[in-house]
């Protein structure tokens, strides 16, 4: 008897017997690769077909306006002028903002979790702190609303008004609700970030870079900052542009904090708008084809500015996972 | 495990599952929703089967929804300009519902009595000419109270309003220079001040900030015990509004409401009247596919004329007068 | 070598190594502060009407969330049927067939997607759900969250897909199995755990979302039959609460939203901690 031989061959369909059976199982591999491309390639038209819907519903005010919708301050529903400027100075203003806040935060909570802490004490805190990017945006508007603007209001305000009260930044009246409160509700979230991905690729810098700067005499905070931090500096970078993503695309939080008045302000005490509250607070009411189609162009133009900023993330990211050594 | 996750799944089936219920979709004014949220309550107790959700996202919204056709019917303080009605695909009709009053009210440390507001008064502030308390506007229409010097924070709407229309047409008949600047519109370009969102979020701003001045419905500033101002009308009196003076106000249109029941009562003459009176509106299209919505809607609306006035009261909205609510009565047998 | 110098570098050390730890005790000091604060305000308010009632009326204290509760549950399930096996397969593919450039498309899009502002979502479902049928309804509030569900579950699948040794495909293939069938029945079962926990997180993400829904299921004062009707979430509810001067509204608020975070810590402390234990890396 002929022993039974399993090659497989690209041959003509046979009709019956154990060959019949192999074609139809390697078909089988066929349809499922069809299938899941299928999938793949849905994800693919959910994307484009955003982007386009954006596109379209913006054309009213795109053909309208052009490049004037950015730097035009007048957003009038009534009289269909529609210009951004302010939209986009809030949303400028308040993830910058935030960003300063949290990165020297972020960055060096990182460092105490990846270079001093013993490891199981760091992997706990990390835990923790991954927690807190779990924490939905609209409870951190519910804390801004009842913790944070009262604080501002009764505090941290008057502190700063009478340490740094003539700054321009420091001028004006303080309500509690505006530019500052935002910034610092939107800190929070996004410091999370920064530490966990920071601390990841602290984590990844080669053992002998910190030993040969030791070894040269230098202290562990000369070792950590001249030569750790540096070396991950494209990851950090990476973790940056992560959290300027978040904070540039965040709502709920901030449209309970923000005041919600289309202005531009030196004041960080001033009250602003955002461009995802102006239209999350705007939309229900859009009647007109323009004020309407406003919204959309502000909504595509965060789309496109995320996008970008996401995109810069990811390859920093991949560019220090190869640096170091780590299969991506 | 695979227990629950059968329990689960069935739960889950049966929160699916259509309800043999007529579901109303409605969204409109913060104005007069104390009131309609009552009504929508005590008409669904009544009739089981018909339940009406009213979502108040302000009266722009009402409008821009009924106009995309998102909604079954929309509520507002402003009546749809021609412009507006032109962009409905169905021609609406409007229904007042209610007559209430928007007070200006106000938290100022120190200050527990009420306070007299000139309409310059009002308007300056909301101009942002008058930026103190202690403003010779203000003061003069309070002799005796001490106004502390404090800067006045001033709360508007956020959003697209029929409160704020309400209270800009009143601003706007007194001083031209708001009418331009401001404008009479729900829309407003408002040149100072914070946003609320809905009447419900100017009052929760006002409670919780010291100096502030807001303007919301009568309801709203009674609920939350937080003083409200009297406002003086074109009489030259300063009243404080309450269910006589908006009734006052109201009592004109008795003979001269128009056949399509849009009108401005704001100013209205009269000794007693409170100037910043208005009527809300119900925006009900005249057509509807569905024979079991239209059905329930001109069951309402029967409803809302007859039992529903006699909620009005009790929340401190005025009823409509009788001549007004035979002629809406008529109004009804239009809805196809 | 000078001795002041010598202080001064000590000095700093101490310092800022010292204000590193500061640092992170801060930060995670907001947590326990988010934690605290959500415990006492809305522990205090948890009462059995705040679970099983509907909301009343503008102004009248009383009533609860319960629709809003079951909303939120519905709105997930809605996101898991229609995002979780479009992520899965997609995840799939990029782990097991993909072609090179295919692939590098595909997940560049999945990244761009998952980093697009919630609130853009809601106007792409508003343009593709609400508008063509003129109504907002529970369906659409699914949509937006299933989109937002996709992105993060593919890479989820495909990380726990790749860590798989071939080993084991190898394995099964030599026993003369199909390339689908390895991996339907030996790959996939032997990532599932990783792949269901994924697929949890994902689902926890998006239960705290409000921008999406806020065009899309809006909000209802009732029960929500069927799919075609507006229907109530916890963060709307959170929001709308919030923003309110009633002191019952707010009240609830604290609770709905001590509801909502007890829920979403659970499922990422649970997943969490059968990831770690797998030894597989997330970011």
């Amino acid at each position: 008897m002929a022993t039974a031989t399993t090659t497989i061959e690209r041959a003509a369909p046979p009709e019956s017997g154990p060959r019949a059976l192999l074609y139809r199982l390697r078909h089988g591999d066929e349809v499922a690769h069809l299938v899941t491309l299928i999938f793949a390639a849905l994800i693919l038209l959910i994307t484009s077909m955003m982007i386009y819907e954006l596109w379209v519903a913006s054309h009213a005010t795109r053909t309208a306006f052009g490049f004037n919708f950015f730097w035009t301050s007048e957003w009038d529903p009534v009289f269909e002028h529609f210009g951004a400027a302010p939209f986009i100075y809030g949303t400028l203003v308040t993830s910058i903002l935030s960003l300063a806040i949290a990165l020297p935060l972020g960055l060096a909570a990182a460092i105490f979790l990846a270079e001093l802490a013993p490891r199981k004490f760091s992997d706990t805190i990390a835990f923790l702190i991954d927690l807190l990017a779990a924490v939905p945006s609209v409870i951190y508007g519910l804390l801004g609303i009842f913790v944070v603007v009262p604080l501002m209001r009764s505090t941290i305000g008057p502190a700063l008004k009478s340490s740094l009260g003539f700054l321009p930044i420091f001028k004006g009246p303080n309500y509690g609700l505006g530019f500052l409160t935002a910034s610092i509700v939107l800190a929070i979230m996004i410091v999370p970030y920064i530490i966990s991905v920071s601390r990841e690729v602290l984590l990844t810098v080669p053992r002998d870079q910190r030993e040969a700067a030791l070894g040269l005499g230098a202290t562990r905070w000369e070792a950590t900052w001249k030569v750790v931090v540096p070396w991950a500096r494209t990851g950090i970078m990476g973790s940056v542009f992560l959290a300027l993503a978040r904070a540039l695309g965040e709502t709920m939080a901030v449209t309970m904090v923000i005041g919600n008045t289309p202005r531009i302000s030196s004041s960080l005490f001033s009250s602003g708008y955002t461009i995802a509250a102006a239209i999350a607070n705007e939309f229900a009411e859009a009647t007109g084809d323009m004020h309407r189609s406003a919204l959309m162009e502000l909504g595509l133009v965060l789309f496109l500015i995320t996008f970008i900023l996401n995109g810069m993330a990811r390859l920093l990211i991949i560019a220090t996972d190869r640096g170091g050594g780590r299969p991506s | 495990m695979k227990k629950t996750l059968l329990a689960l799944a069935l739960l889950l089936g049966l929160a699916y599952t259509a309800g043999a219920q007529t579901m109303l979709n409605a969204a409109g004014a913060t104005f007069p929703a104390p009131i309609y949220q009552k009504w929508f309550e005590a008409y669904h107790a009544a009739h089981s089967n018909v339940q009406v959700n009213y979502q108040a996202l302000g009266s722009g919204a009402g409008i821009a929804q009924l106009t995309a056709g998102t909604v079954d019917f929309g509520a507002s303080d402003m009546p749809m300009t021609d412009d507006m009605l032109g962009k409905t695909k169905v021609k609406t009709l409007h229904f007042p519902t209610v007559i209430g009053a928007v007070v200006p009210t106000y938290n100022v440390p120190g200050v527990t009595s009420d306070l007299n507001f000139t309409q310059k008064a009002l308007a300056g502030i909301y101009l942002g000419t008058i930026t103190k308390w202690n403003d010779p506007e203000i003061a003069k229409a309070n002799p005796g109270v001490k106004l502390p010097a404090d800067d006045i924070v001033v709360i508007h709407r956020a959003e697209s309003s029929g409160t704020s229309f309400i209270f800009t047409d009143f601003l706007s008949t007194g001083s031209p220079d708001c009418k331009s600047k401001v404008g009479a519109a729900a829309a407003q370009n408002w040149p100072v001040g914070l946003g609320g969102k809905g009447n419900d979020g100017v009052m929760g701003l006002v409670k919780q900030t010291p100096d502030a001045i807001g303007y919301v419905e009568l309801i709203y500033a009674l609920s939350q015990k937080i003083p409200y101002g009297a406002v003086q009308n074109a009489s030259g009196k300063f009243v404080k509004a309450d269910l006589a003076g908006v009734t006052a106000a109201a009592a004109g249109t008795a003979k001269t409401m128009p056949d399509d029941f849009r009108v401005s009562i704001t100013n209205a003459p009269g000794a007693t009247a409170y100037p910043i009176s208005s009527f809300t509106w119900l925006l009900i299209p005249v057509q509807y596919q569905d024979s079991a919505k239209r059905d329930a809607i001109k069951a309402f609306l029967t409803w809302m004329l007859g039992d529903g006035q006699g909620y009005n009261e009790g929340l401190f909205y005025a009823k409509l007068p009788d001549a007004v609510v035979t002629k809406e009565k008529k109004q009804i047998s239009m809805i196809q | 070598m000078s001795n002041l110098r010598m202080i001064w570098r000590k000095g700093l050390n101490g310092l800022m190594l010292t204000l590193t730890g500061v640092a992170a005790l801060a930060v995670v000091s907001v947590l326990f502060a988010v934690l605290g604060y959500l415990i006492w305000n809305g522990g205090k308010s948890l009462d059995l009407a705040f679970f099983t009632q509907l909301p009343k009326g503008e102004g009248e204290t009383g009533g609860g969330v319960a629709n809003a509760i079951v909303g939120s549950l519905k709105l997930l399930s809605l996101a898991a049927v229609i995002g979780l096996p479009i992520g899965l397969l997609a995840g799939v593919y990029l782990a097991e067939f993909g072609g090179k450039t295919f692939s590098f498309v595909t997940r560049y899009t999945t990244d761009l997607l998952n980093g697009a502002p919630s609130i853009v979502i809601g106007l792409f479902a508003y343009s593709v759900a609400v508008i063509p049928v003129r109504h907002f309804s529970a369906l659409a509030g699914g949509l937006a969250l299933a989109v937002m569900v996709i992105p993060i579950t593919v890479r989820s699948t495909e990380e726990f897909l790749r860590a798989i040794p071939n080993s084991l495909r190898e394995g099964a293939m030599a026993l003369g199995a199909s390339k689908w069938k390895t991996i339907a029945t030996v790959v996939i079962p032997a990532a599932s755990g990783g792949i269901i926990t994924g697929m949890l997180l994902a689902l926890a993400r998006v239960a705290g979302e409000t921008a999406p829904l806020l065009f899309t299921a809006l909000n209802n004062q009732y029960w929500s039959p069927g799919l075609s009707q507006p229907i109530a979430s916890l963060p709307v509810v959170i929001y709308n609460y919030a923003s309110g001067p009633y002191d019952d509204w707010h009240r609830q608020a604290w609770a709905a939203g001590l509801v909502l975070l007890s829920l979403v810590l659970l499922a990422n402390i649970g997943c969490r901690l059968v990831i770690n234990r797998r030894g597989v890396r997330s970011v």
